[in-house]
């Protein structure tokens, strides 16, 4: 077996891409302006070519072990566990990357792609910040310029992350549109990507978007599903019962699952936000509750009125709340691969405070719907099942959020556990 | 079949001069604003207009147009009743086709939306984020109910893409002057006249339309000196919206400028 070193990018295509004009079956493509076809041509051909250099690779391979801190480790979470039915979870510690999330695999890749095409100036988006701090940080190591499109809304959510982007020397605009969170956001780098196309690169932040941005942004992130099975192979002899991630967009989640895809018997469960509830309306359950559709240039599932016009999302966590979600995760959803359920706003944090007081680990919220998603798993899979959950982000940006759902800073109280074995 | 727009052109063609084409979102301020409104800028001498479909993600717009698109959407505006402000266009005397962002046809279904259009009098669909490459379904449905399809070359599309867009589009090839999103703008960019060179290089016979950035009747004859057609959208917007009650004199005196600024071309930019 291979290294975990040098497993990570996995270079070159893999048994599942899309055709040669980004379709993963009938979803993907490019619904976008014809201005912007020449310039997703030309990164098209930089990654065909780069992902199969190994002066590319290599070059990656170092950035992601010396600088991110590569391979993260798996965790074996067995407090945490006492409460999921008799199933052992395995942590994957994406949260202890070099910004705080999976995002920086991303980011790095993208932000070489940019230097080897010639392009100096870089934009991008972000929700709850985590993206447009991994940009920031990738455009400083690699000096390039960055400007970063947020909501105002998010930028009001999220001022510790707004600061970062600013001492890592990145411009911050705010948006003001709409309904000022990360769709407007990723609307208007659009409209400056389309408006400065020569000399910038768009550094989309997960795996939605207009070929090749789903393809490329899944092929940064499967070092995460590279690594954990050659990890569990090696640890524990045997590849997982369950993969758990949850899903914004869907990067984290594709990570870790696109190198299980040809293990049949791996179960693949994606965990959107339900938010207040699918049945109240406000949620961000793209594939659970949406119909497919055209949205940031691609065919998927969206959240959409009987008009065609996207409807606003709503979830706790801003790194969730996205009306959208990858065309691939629509494949997959379709083909059966891949299941998707959805862990509501409140479900979310009871698994936040329980990994936080039994395991030492503050994750992020967004990933606290994958460990609720794993629970639900663990009382479903026989005694002793391993679910591999992919901690795609630590919390330190969300205590505010969480300080105020326990209302842990007003009383001396601390957060009652929630009932473990509730199911 | 004959573009449903070949009248329109050949006309133009025998009285020497370029078509004006005029832009409005449906529904803004409202549905029945939006037909007044639409009426005085066939009176003012729009020959062709472009109905808008408002739409929540308009990454090709500028503020102007998103700002008239959201509150269109406020003010109620449905999908359906786009049909009757086509309807209203031809009541007038007027032409129209609309212009729309993809999904909203996708959710309506292609093909159902190719028959409401074609049964309203509507003569074809832009479609500024959709290419041929993705458009099987509304190329098979354009020609089920004989609708143009109006597809956009930009100063950034390679020879070969504007040879495969020319030879997907019927009615008249849409250039976009400038890289950006639409919104008046001071100067005619220089490469406009260079993508209609390009795109009448590999389309000889196809009228080419030049659209973002124009807003008075001198711009007007500048893009009508080397285009069959000049296409003027945000200007129309923000003469509706600053002329409040006004609104429908706004726009038919502003479409009366530019109808005399497509018929007095310059000549020296051609």
């Amino acid at each position: 077996m291979t290294t975990a070193r040098h497993a990570h990018t996995g270079s070159g295509p893999t048994g599942h891409d899309p055709d040669g004009r980004g379709h993963f079956g009938r979803y993907g493509g490019r619904f976008v302006p014809e201005a912007l076809i020449a310039a997703l041509d030309e990164l098209a051909a930089a990654y065909d070519s780069a992902r199969s250099d190994p002066e590319f690779t290599t070059r990656l391979d170092g950035l992601l072990a010396d600088y991110a801190g590569r391979p993260s480790p798996i965790t074996e979470a067995s407090r945490l566990a006492e409460h999921a039915g008799g199933a052992r979870i395995l942590l994957k510690r994406e949260d202890l990357n070099h910004t705080g999330s999976h995002k920086i695999n991303n980011v790095l890749g993208q932000a070489l792609l940019t230097r080897r095409m010639g392009k100096p100036r870089v934009i991008a988006e972000t929700g709850a910040g985590q993206h447009g701090v991994a940009a920031a940080t990738a455009c400083a190591l690699l000096g390039l310029e960055c400007v970063v499109y947020m909501g105002e809304v998010d930028i009001q959510r999220q001022a510790l992350n707004v600061a970062r982007m600013k001492l890592l020397g990145a411009e911050v605009i705010p948006v003001t549109t709409g309904s000022r969170t990360l769709k407007d956001a990723i609307n208007e780098a659009l409209r400056d990507w389309v408006t400065n196309v020569d000399t910038t690169h768009y550094l989309l932040g997960t795996v939605a978007g207009p070929h090749p941005f789903p393809v490329m942004v899944r092929d940064f992130h499967r070092v995460i599903g590279l690594e954990a099975r050659s990890q569990l192979l090696q640890r524990h002899g045997r590849l997982p019962d369950a993969v758990a991630a949850c899903i914004g967009g869907g990067s984290n989640a594709i990570g870790i699952f696109h190198p299980f895809l040809d293990d049949a018997s791996v179960r693949l469960v994606g965990f959107e936000a339900a938010g207040d509830g699918v049945e109240s309306g406000r949620h961000a359950a793209a594939l659970s509750a949406g119909a497919p559709g055209m949205l940031h240039g691609a065919l998927s599932y969206l959240l959409q009125d009987a008009d065609g016009q996207t409807v606003e999302a709503h979830s706790i966590s801003a790194g969730l709340d996205y009306p959208g979600v990858g065309p691939e995760h629509a494949f997959l959803k379709d083909s059966g691969r891949a299941e998707y359920r959805s862990i509501t706003d409140a479900e979310a944090m009871d698994a936040f405070a329980l990994l936080s007081r039994t395991e030492g680990i503050i994750p992020a919220i967004e990933s606290a719907h994958a460990v609720a998603g794993a629970l639900q798993l663990g009382h479903e899979l026989a005694e002793g099942a391993v679910v591999l959950v992919n901690l795609s982000g630590r919390g330190d940006k969300d205590v505010d959020t969480a300080a105020r759902w326990f209302d842990v800073l007003a009383s001396e109280e601390l957060p009652d556990l929630p009932e473990g074995e509730a199911q | 079949m004959t573009s449903r727009l070949a009248p329109l052109f050949d006309t133009c063609r025998a009285e020497q001069r370029a078509a004006l084409i005029g832009y409005l979102p449906a529904g803004y301020p409202t549905v029945t604003g939006s037909k007044e409104l639409l009426a005085a800028m066939v009176g003012g001498g729009c020959d062709l207009i472009e109905v808008g479909v408002p739409y929540s993600d308009p990454v090709m717009d500028g503020p102007t147009i998103q700002a008239a698109a959201d509150a269109a959407l406020r003010a109620g505006l449905r999908l359906r009743d786009v049909f009757g402000v086509v309807e209203s266009i031809a009541s007038a005397g007027g032409r129209a086709v609309v212009m729309t962002y993809w999904n909203p046809v996708h959710r309506y279904g292609t093909d159902a939306f190719a028959r409401d259009l074609a049964a309203a009098g509507g003569l074809g669909l832009i479609t500024p984020d959709l290419v041929p490459d993705e458009a099987q379904d509304w190329l098979a449905a354009a020609e089920d109910h004989d609708l143009d399809r109006i597809f956009l070359v930009a100063p950034s599309s390679t020879d070969a893409r504007i040879a495969a867009t020319a030879a997907a589009t019927r009615g008249f090839l849409y250039a976009t002057s400038t890289m950006g999103v639409t919104g008046a703008r001071d100067a005619v960019s220089g490469a406009a006249s260079e993508l209609v060179r390009r795109s009448r290089k590999h389309a000889p016979q196809l009228p080419v339309g030049v659209g973002l950035g124009v807003r008075n009747g001198d711009q007007a004859a500048e893009v009508a000196g080397f285009a069959d057609a000049v296409i003027v959208g945000s200007a129309f917007v923000s003469a509706a919206a600053d002329a409040g009650d006004e609104g429908g004199a706004a726009v038919r005196a502003l479409a009366a400028d530019l109808a005399a600024g497509v018929r007095r071309a310059d000549t020296v930019s051609a």
